[in-house]
């Protein structure tokens, strides 16, 4: 992964750049001693790790502007970051940036119940947001599978989904407002409690952009009263292209469950092993999940199941308790652990339109042959967003390599197939290079538009979503990093 | 006003044509909106019909821009599905003809009863193309359900009257079409308890699918309708739910006939009560628990409330400014047919400099519907 070369003079100026963070900021606001900043060199993507020039940490809003400022006169570089969750390598430092956290942000600021919001300060960790709420019977829809550490601003940044969207949406269907701070420093509220833009929907647009134009240091979201009740089916199939051909029938016959998980048989016998959740050793398991009262979720769940029957199927398991909930969840869960165990594993996350999943698994198997390394598949099925894990030896030279060579021949296929590469993750460092596959000149030349909008310098994490060369004339020219 | 009408039959068409173009264009679909610009040649997309794909199973339609909304649904309702956030046609309220375009509902993220739940128009696009002020065609999003690859310009564009650029083309998730709908009414009610009522509703696990009041009905009387959908077992078990839950309020009846239900749904989504009413129309947003006040201060002969109260309909003197009473409110109000005031709210400073800042950058000549967006 290429990575811009730093700014000398940045680097020069490191205490004096410092020192005017510490002239603006309270006491231990600013971290600038290596070995502390070193805890920031990284986010999820831990293949790549770079330590910061410092990190800054403010308390409030005004902070975030103060410290922002500064970095925008001082032409430095930002890396805004949230919990450091990110799996695309979203809030990975450059040597010449600023990490700019908003970690010690989490307070709850407003809680809503008549008109179904809450309004939270951006540090505070996704599953704390519904806990703030969960005795009043609400809860916060988007449940990415870090929800217990990530951070709300990351979620904003990223876009980020969970298992659960395809009936709740994801954070850009669940965002109603937030404070922005802008590389210049300046505080815009956009959005709030009530619902749409009356102009531009700007709110639309910095969601999902990944920390480039903004710093979010508050949101108001939107929360939903808890269903009464969930239960899954567990649906096992000797044949990807069946369990494909289901999970459409499901959906055709006006069913939308809260959830479709679809796990292949390389990923079924890894969390066998590991977890023993008692899943059939088959080539496609379905985990579908209804909500609703007891007699609402057993009606759903045949009709599932009737459904499930006329292809087939070589299981078929109708949860009746929150036992046996847990027990048919219990896999999934562990999937992403239970390939750890074999190997380091890099996990992709391309959509597909679920029609060609047939098709994309196929290939997938014949790549992962000629590549020498084994993948496991984990995919929300309802709504076509992939995870394939592949497996590699991160101690062996060249197999990080080959992985990542791997890995973009199966985003690229999911471009071929009429999808995109990154449902939920994000671009980050990590796909950035790809982003020609999906996109022309002139579509990414309008993404880079709106930055040049928000942040004219390009200082707020300058080197990720663009590849390199399609960005190198906004950075250098504006004075940032080159 | 001229009356030059430019009609490009596809999408390279359509870019050369704002590319040559050395006026203002007034970009039109059916033309239904009342939106026309003065002085400007107008653009029509109704030559870029059709629909390009539709994937009942991967809930997926793309279509071109000037694709008739009543084509689409007549597409979906063959396979049992729908539109899920239920667009308005004004056309009766607006005193307009023609056909609404698919690419008009998108430009203007046009979203009716159900946006309380399922999400509002912007929320089902999964894609756009579109063509920018510099004739440029940029295409940004896809056709799948879950996608953050680069900025989400479809967002952006979504609501942006064309002022960003001209849409060619909508990719968008569509749902299934429920079995059953059922009502249940509430007569009587002032505006605060009707909104208490409806957030009681949505704040409950039955999944409401749509919350309205209207200060005067169809029979001249207050009526608070509230909304379930679903497979027939769960409807009838919900409305009970909820009929116990709302007790309070007053006497709840239960309405399930389909063709009542439904033409009572349009009669909200459509604002067909304030057909031939004089006056100004304004659509105002605000946190739904603030509406009654504001309301009341406004004091308008009727009032609609849709979005569970999050939403409101007004005809008013043209001398009377709802904006003046929103002071300390959040939200917006929109000049939606009229004169003596400017259609969008005006935006607090920072918001207003990023908006002209984008529009500058993506119509740097500043051809596309000028004056619309302030």
């Amino acid at each position: 992964m290429e990575l811009p070369t730093p700014d000398s003079f940045v680097l020069s100026r490191k205490s004096e750049i410092v020192a005017t963070l510490q002239a603006v900021l309270p006491q231990g606001c600013v971290i600038d001693a290596p070995e502390e900043a070193r805890a920031y060199e990284c986010d999820a993507l831990t293949a790549y790790r770079c330590p910061p020039l410092a990190v800054v940490l403010p308390e409030t809003t005004e902070q975030v502007a103060a410290a922002l400022k500064v970095c925008h006169q001082m032409n430095v570089p930002v890396v805004p970051r949230g919990a450091g969750t990110s799996l695309a390598g979203g809030s990975m430092p450059t040597s010449d940036s600023v990490v700019l956290g908003v970690a010690r942000l989490t307070d709850v600021l407003e809680t809503d119940y008549p008109n179904r919001f809450i309004r939270v300060q951006t540090g505070r960790t996704n599953l704390s947001v519904s806990g703030a709420v969960e005795e009043n019977g609400f809860f916060y829809a988007p449940d990415p599978s870090s929800q217990l550490a990530c951070a709300i601003s990351g979620n904003i940044a990223m876009n980020s989904g969970g298992a659960h969207c395809l009936k709740y949406g994801v954070t850009t269907n669940n965002l109603l407002g937030v404070t922005l701070v802008t590389m210049e420093g300046e505080i815009v509220e956009i959005g709030g409690a009530h619902m749409d833009a009356s102009g531009l929907d700007l709110l639309g647009v910095i969601c999902g952009s990944e920390g480039q134009l903004g710093v979010v240091t508050e949101a108001t979201l939107r929360i939903l009263p808890k269903p009464e009740g969930a239960r899954p089916a567990l649906i096992g199939f000797d044949d990807n292209a069946v369990a494909g051909a289901c999970v459409s029938d499901i959906i055709k016959a006006g069913i939308l469950p809260v959830a479709i998980e679809f796990m292949d048989r390389p990923c079924i016998r890894a969390t066998e092993a590991f977890a023993g959740a008692g899943y059939p050793d088959c080539e496609a398991l379905l985990i579908i999940e209804v909500e609703g009262s007891d007699a609402e979720i057993d009606a759903q769940l045949a009709r599932i199941s009737e459904i499930a029957r006329k292809h087939n199927p070589v299981e078929l398991r109708e949860s009746r308790s929150a036992d046996e909930s847990a027990k048919i969840w219990l896999g999934r869960k562990s999937a992403f652990g239970a390939m750890g165990q074999i190997n380091d594993y890099m996990c992709l996350d391309g959509t597909i339109p679920v029609s060609e999943l047939p098709y994309v698994l196929q290939r997938i198997g014949e790549l992962s042959k000629n590549y020498g390394l084994g993948v496991g598949n984990v995919f929300h099925a309802g709504d076509g967003n992939m995870h394939p894990l592949i497996l590699f030896d991160a101690n062996k030279p060249g197999d990080l390599e080959k992985c990542e060579a791997f890995g973009a021949d199966i985003l690229k296929l999911c471009v071929e197939v009429g999808g995109c590469l990154t449902g939920e993750h994000g671009v980050g460092i990590e796909k950035r290079d790809l982003m020609s596959h999906q996109y022309t000149p002139e579509d990414l030349e309008a993404q880079m538009k709106v930055k040049d909008v928000f942040d004219p310098k390009w200082l707020l994490n300058p080197a990720k979503v663009f590849p390199l060369d399609t960005s190198e004339s906004r950075r250098g020219a504006q004075g940032a990093a080159v | 006003m001229t009356s030059d009408i430019l009609s490009p039959q596809s999408e390279a068409e359509l870019a050369e044509a704002v590319a040559a173009a050395n006026a203002p264009l007034s970009i039109q679909g059916g033309g239904t909106q009342g939106m026309e610009i003065a002085n400007a040649t107008r653009l029509s997309t109704a030559g870029l019909n059709g629909v390009t794909l539709y994937e009942p199973g991967a809930l997926t339609l793309v279509a071109k821009a000037g694709t008739p909304v009543a084509d689409i649904s007549d597409m979906l309702a063959k396979k049992n599905q729908r539109l899920a956030f239920d667009p308005r046609d004004l056309r009766g309220v607006l005193g307009t003809k023609g056909a609404p375009t698919i690419g008009a509902v998108a430009a203007m993220n046009n979203s009716g009863p159900a946006r309380v739940t399922a999400g509002a128009c912007r929320d089902f696009m999964l894609g756009v193309r579109f063509v920018d002020g510099s004739g440029d065609i940029v295409s940004n999003g896809g056709r799948v359900m879950k996608n953050v690859t680069g900025y989400d310009l479809v967002k952006l564009m979504s609501g942006s009257h064309g002022t960003l650029g001209v849409l060619t083309e909508v990719s968008l998730k569509v749902l299934p079409t429920p079995e059953m709908a059922g009502v249940l009414l509430l007569n009587g009610l002032s505006d605060a308890d009707a909104v208490a009522a409806m957030s009681a509703a949505l704040g409950s696990p039955y999944e409401v699918t749509g919350a309205a009041h209207a200060q005067s009905g169809v029979d001249a009387h207050p009526v608070t309708m509230i909304r379930i959908e679903g497979f027939e077992e769960s409807v009838t078990y919900r409305l009970a739910q909820l009929k116990e839950l709302l007790g309070h309020f007053g006497d709840v009846a239960i309405a399930t006939d389909p063709a009542r239900t439904k033409a009572g749904w349009a009669w909200v989504r459509d604002c067909t009560v304030f057909e031939g009413k004089e006056g100004n129309l304004w659509r105002v947003s605000v946190k739904p628990s603030d509406a009654p006040g504001m309301v009341a201060k406004v004091a308008p002969e009727n009032a609609l409330f849709d979005w569970g109260g999050g939403l409101v309909w007004m005809v008013l003197p043209e001398s009377v400014d709802p904006r003046a009473q929103m002071e300390g409110l959040q939200g917006h109000a929109t000049l939606m047919r009229g004169e003596g005031h400017v259609r969008f709210h005006p935006e607090a400073p920072g918001v207003a400099k990023l908006t002209q800042s984008l529009r500058k950058k993506f119509d740097p000549r500043g051809i596309l519907n000028p004056g619309l967006m302030g």
